[in-house]
């Protein structure tokens, strides 16, 4: 048991890996173009497998990605203009954060959409329960009531 | 009655859902639609003192296909690709994708080479400003060097009757 556990910790650590172990290790200039070149890599997606970012992917493309992200940074590009540069050449797909454009409006205000319909949902049907609630009595019913109460009054005396 | 709204919204939703199914997520809209083709210095892969610019492609209708020796799907859409050339169809231009020199020619040698002429990019620079993710892809380029059409994936009679032939048949037709 013991030693099936160590075996599957074992894989577990050859799957996962460090992100970056295969890499060549690149020579940032100073830490500034490290941090701005790591959070790029998160923002960027990897084309092969299309759930990992840049940063996590072992595919062969994302490790040509990687290069390029640092070779542009390295000859002075901002992060627009590596961001620009991904776009580009296989579209906005690439970013994870996708641009607000016409064709992308109902992405980025659905969730409000459905939260608003949500409440409005929410209020009427409150609303309408309040409602169901406040029953007045008919005239014969109110007349039964004070017979009933008159009569518990005078069993009370 | 009191269902028609809640079913109503469970109607929508299963349509989203379905679409969304249909669809297949490794196929990106390539942005190089309608953009030209971009600047490249390659050398040729039967000759690769000769180094070949975008100026000695322009001119003529082509289809431009990226392919590696090591790619497996390369190998299924090898034989359509020799089939067009045979019939003369159109011009094909190969992109050697990432490859070693000798594995790519005699993978020609094997099965043949329908490529007017392929363009050795080794380091996969110019692969990367078409950007290209899937090899096999394919490229149809127009006269005027503008990428009219990007497949992704292997090439298929089905694609080539469906999307590759009729736009062939508009661009010659235009011009």
């Amino acid at each position: 048991m013991a030693r099936l556990r160590a075996a599957t910790f074992a894989a577990l650590l050859v799957l996962c890996g460090t992100p970056e172990a295969a890499d060549v290790p690149l020579n940032f200039p100073d830490a500034a173009l490290q941090a701005r070149y790591e959070s790029l890599l998160a923002e960027l997606r990897c084309l092969v497998c299309q759930n990992q970012s840049l940063a996590d992917s072992h595919a062969e493309l994302a490790q040509d990605l990687r290069n390029e992200v640092f070779r542009l940074l390295e000859s002075g590009a901002t992060d627009a203009e590596v961001l620009a540069f991904m776009v580009e050449r296989y579209g906005d797909f690439v970013l994870y954060e996708p641009p607000l454009k016409a064709s992308t409006a109902l992405l980025w205000a659905g969730p409000a959409v459905l939260a608003l319909v949500g409440a409005v949902v929410l209020v009427r049907l409150a609303q309408r329960r309040g409602t169901a609630v406040k029953e007045t009595l008919s005239a014969e019913e109110r007349a039964r009531l004070d017979r009933l109460l008159a009569a518990d009054r005078q069993r009370e005396t | 009655m009191r269902f028609a709204i809640p079913f109503g919204l469970f109607v929508i939703v299963v349509a989203f859902l379905a679409i969304g199914l249909e669809r297949d997520p490794r196929l990106v809209p390539s942005p190089l639609i309608g953009k030209p083709l971009p600047a490249f210095e390659l050398g040729d892969l039967a000759n690769p003192d000769t180094v070949l610019t975008r100026s000695d492609l322009d001119g003529q209708i082509y289809l431009l296909n990226v392919w590696a020796s090591w790619c497996a799907a390369c190998r299924d859409e090898h034989p359509l690709l020799v089939e067009l050339a045979r019939q003369g169809t159109l011009p094909l231009i190969g992109i050697n994708y990432k490859d070693e020199i000798d594995a790519a020619r005699q993978w020609l040698v094997e099965r043949g080479d329908p490529y007017r002429l392929s363009l050795f990019d080794q380091a996969g620079q110019f692969g990367l400003d078409l950007g290209v993710y899937g090899v096999p892809e394919t490229f149809l380029v127009d006269a005027d060097g503008t990428i009219r059409y990007k497949h992704i994936g292997p090439l298929t009679p089905a694609v080539l009757e469906r999307d590759i032939l009729p736009l062939l048949a508009t661009l010659r037709g235009g011009s």
